[in-house]
């Protein structure tokens, strides 16, 4: 089994260094062989990972918590290497080829990243990977060489650096918190903290927690340190959005789990609760309010996973099991829905020309497949049933419910319905409206001839909405093992 | 009780990053901001090679030599190199004047210096009031960042406080296994890199280093 932990390890890394020297088509197919590989494996290790802890050598640890976001990592990898054969056009030439070679290699190196984030053992490293998350993501938001582009690289690599710096302070924080039970040099490695967490100083452990929320919370986009997200979300290669909004989002929130089940073994699980849930009520309130004024469509996308992030928050701020568990599951299915979201919208962008949401009309005309999809994908971003995110969205409502936090739960309903009005009315608008002259701009809207841009795009939306159905419908049982250990590991037990 | 000696020294190096970290924001010219950014990670260096030699631990002589490497010569280079490059508005840009973002910093750097000194954390082999300051030094960079529109200063912002977090961590973890550190240490280069990358390209695209017209992007 350490065997697999390792190999999650080497192949993306091995397969960033070939795709920059070797031929641009050669490493497309490379990278979707490996994504899925890499996938494949991560299945293999489910079973194992839900009753057990695997470890190979004393920095790589692999828990149901990490699993759960290995998970999401793993797939959209796969999903968004089949998505970006179709998506970008290269043509022929030395301009587009080395374009081509710096993206493979650079989508590579920052799939490897994500991958380490849950695999390492310790908050220290966790750090570290978090960081050159943010690096390879800011070389891969500015790859395209535009303005918009130069000026979103800029504000996410101040921003998200400023946030990594204020999580260091809150890693030392945390390390100097465990100083007096394990000495002045001990390795942060989590099995250290969480049989010690419970005898460390509380109020540098709260101190350190609050630290660590605002810290990987600018990655992960909280409430008020989202702003580098829709810019990036909206200017980058839209793959890259896809990973950044699906995986990148996730593994900042992965971070914060790590220090809230640290923070809830020193402190209790009121402390902790109080934070997420304030963060994540003005994040939501935000997001949703933002979602009904966006004419771009990534950006609108955008402020759907701020939206999303701001309910993992909240839910994360329910003492039931069930909620924690939704949340886990939202983790899950926020990343499939999102990712086929973003790459129904790169099939609409390839074809349109355009990301403004007022020129684009008849999109579910225009593309047969790929259009009804996207429309699918928005309807279950809203949490419709019978897909993923009205499972665990549900469980949270639940979890608040029976706990009872009777408000709080139906602030985050009424929240949660604004966010849905504004996705689905632009989407609708765009995708379903058949007449142009029917719309009120009609004098901008472009015209487009009918059919696909790419079969690689619908397959991998295909894959997308099967997850989403699985996860909604009947989500296989080792899965729901592994959930319920991970939601029992961030409780406390170890 | 009477501070150590190794308090003491601690404190005074640390006070020295803050004061830096005030000149830095009142320094006009990029230039001279940049070599107050190498000054200040020489008083870190020095504080490292300090915590070495009075607590036994040799691996901080690594650090402190690998720090000096890129700290004060690797880094104020490369970024010299680039407005050596750019050879346009070399005046930075402040949103205020000097007096009221000096006023700004020290109300900012007193809130987080009595901030962490009301947490109490008492530790008798531990300086916290280093840690105060250390606060008071990520507080101010902030200010700094917050207040100037050219991305020289705001990336020099961003490494001056990587310099007050490193003297926090120099106060109260300095047993932090030497591996993080240098992991910390090489991210800092990658980082370097990134934002030069960056730099360069806004300002091939701009020919300017100003982020006044990072405008487009909103709501």
């Amino acid at each position: 089994m350490s065997t697999l932990v390792i190999m999650l390890v080497c192949l993306p890394f091995a397969t960033a260094l070939v795709t920059w020297v070797a031929p641009v088509r050669f490493s497309q197919y490379l990278t979707m062989i490996v994504a899925t590989a890499t996938f494949s494996v991560a299945l293999i290790l489910l079973p194992r990972t839900s009753h057990e802890i695997v470890t190979a050598g004393s920095p790589l640890r692999v828990d149901a918590l990490s699993q759960v976001f290995l998970l999401v990592v793993t797939f959209l990898y796969m999903t968004t290497s089949i998505f970006a054969k179709g998506y970008l056009s290269l043509g022929e030439g030395a301009k587009a080829h080395r374009y081509g070679r710096r993206f493979y290699a650079g989508f590579n190196l920052f799939c490897w990243t994500l991958i380490v984030v849950p695999l390492v053992n310790g908050l220290a490293l966790l750090w570290v990977a978090i960081e050159i998350t943010t690096v390879i993501s800011a070389l891969l938001v500015a790859i395209d060489d535009t303005e918009g582009a130069s000026e979103a690289a800029w504000k996410y690599v101040l921003l998200a650096s400023l946030g990594l710096g204020i999580a260091l302070f809150g890693t030392i924080m945390m390390y100097y918190a465990g100083t007096r039970l394990h000495g002045a040099s001990y390795s942060l490695s989590y099995t250290t903290l969480l049989s010690g967490a419970a005898h460390y100083d509380p109020k540098v452990v709260r101190f350190a927690f609050g630290l660590a929320v605002l810290g990987y919370g600018t990655k992960m986009g909280l409430f008020p340190v989202h702003t580098w997200l829709p810019d990036a979300h909206s200017e980058a290669p839209t793959p890259v959005s896809a990973l950044l909004s699906g995986a990148l989002l996730a593994v900042s929130f992965y971070a914060i789990l790590r220090f809230f089940q640290i923070a809830v073994l020193s402190l209790g699980p009121s402390f902790p609760r109080s934070v997420l849930l304030i963060f994540g009520v003005a994040t939501l309130l935000l997001a949703a309010l933002y979602l009904l004024s966006q004419r771009d469509m990534k950006r609108l996308l955008a402020y759907s996973s701020v939206e999303h992030m701001g309910i993992l928050a909240i839910g994360m701020s329910f003492s039931a099991t069930i909620a924690v568990v939704g949340v886990l599951l939202q983790v899950l299915a926020h990343a499939a829905a999102k990712s086929t979201a973003f790459f129904g919208v790169g099939s609409v962008v390839r074809k349109f020309g355009t990301k403004d949401m007022t020129k684009i009309r008849g999109g579910v005309g225009a593309l047969p497949w790929s259009g009804p999809m996207l429309v699918l994908a928005v309807l279950a971003l809203s949490a419709m049933p019978p897909f993923g995110i009205f499972r665990s969205e549900f469980d949270i409502v639940y979890g608040g419910l029976s706990q009872p936090r009777d408000v709080i739960v139906a602030i985050f309903v009424v929240l949660v319905i604004v966010a849905f009005f504004g996705l689905s009315w632009f989407t609708t608008e765009t995708m379903l409206s058949e007449d142009p002259s029917a719309s009120l701009f009609s004098g901008g809207v472009i015209v487009v001839n009918k059919g696909e841009v790419s079969n690689w795009i619908v397959a991998s939306m295909i894959v997308g909405l099967v997850a989403l159905l699985i996860l909604g419908v009947h989500p296989p049982t080792p899965l729901v093992h592994l959930l319920d250990r991970a939601a029992a590991e961030l409780r406390g037990s170890r | 009780m009477v501070p150590s000696t190794y308090d003491g020294v601690a404190a005074v190096l640390a006070v020295l990053a803050l004061l830096t970290e005030f000149a830095m924001l009142r320094a006009p010219m990029l230039r001279s901001q940049v070599r107050l950014y190498a000054f200040q990670s020489l008083v870190v260096t020095g504080l490292a090679a300090y915590v070495a030699a009075s607590r036994h631990i040799d691996e901080l002589y690594v650090l402190a030599a690998l720090s000096l490497v890129l700290k004060v010569v690797i880094v104020p280079a490369l970024i010299l190199r680039l407005l050596r490059d750019a050879d346009t508005d070399l005046a930075g840009s402040s949103v205020l004047g000097v007096a009221s973002a000096i006023l700004i910093a020290l109300v900012v750097a007193a809130f987080g210096f009595f901030a962490v000194g009301s947490m109490h954390v008492n530790s008798s082999s531990l300086p916290t009031s280093s840690l105060a300051i250390a606060c008071a030094i990520v507080l101010v960079a902030f200010v700094l960042i917050i207040l100037r529109s050219d991305v020289v200063s705001q990336a020099i912002g961003f490494f001056s406080l990587e310099n007050g977090v490193s003297v926090a961590s120099l106060v109260v973890a300095s047993g932090l296994p030497l591996i993080v550190d240098i992991a910390f240490l090489f991210d800092l280069l990658v980082a370097v890199v990134v934002f030069g990358v960056i730099m360069r390209v806004h300002h091939a695209r701009n020919a300017t280093l100003s982020t006044s017209d990072f405008d487009r992007l909103r709501g």
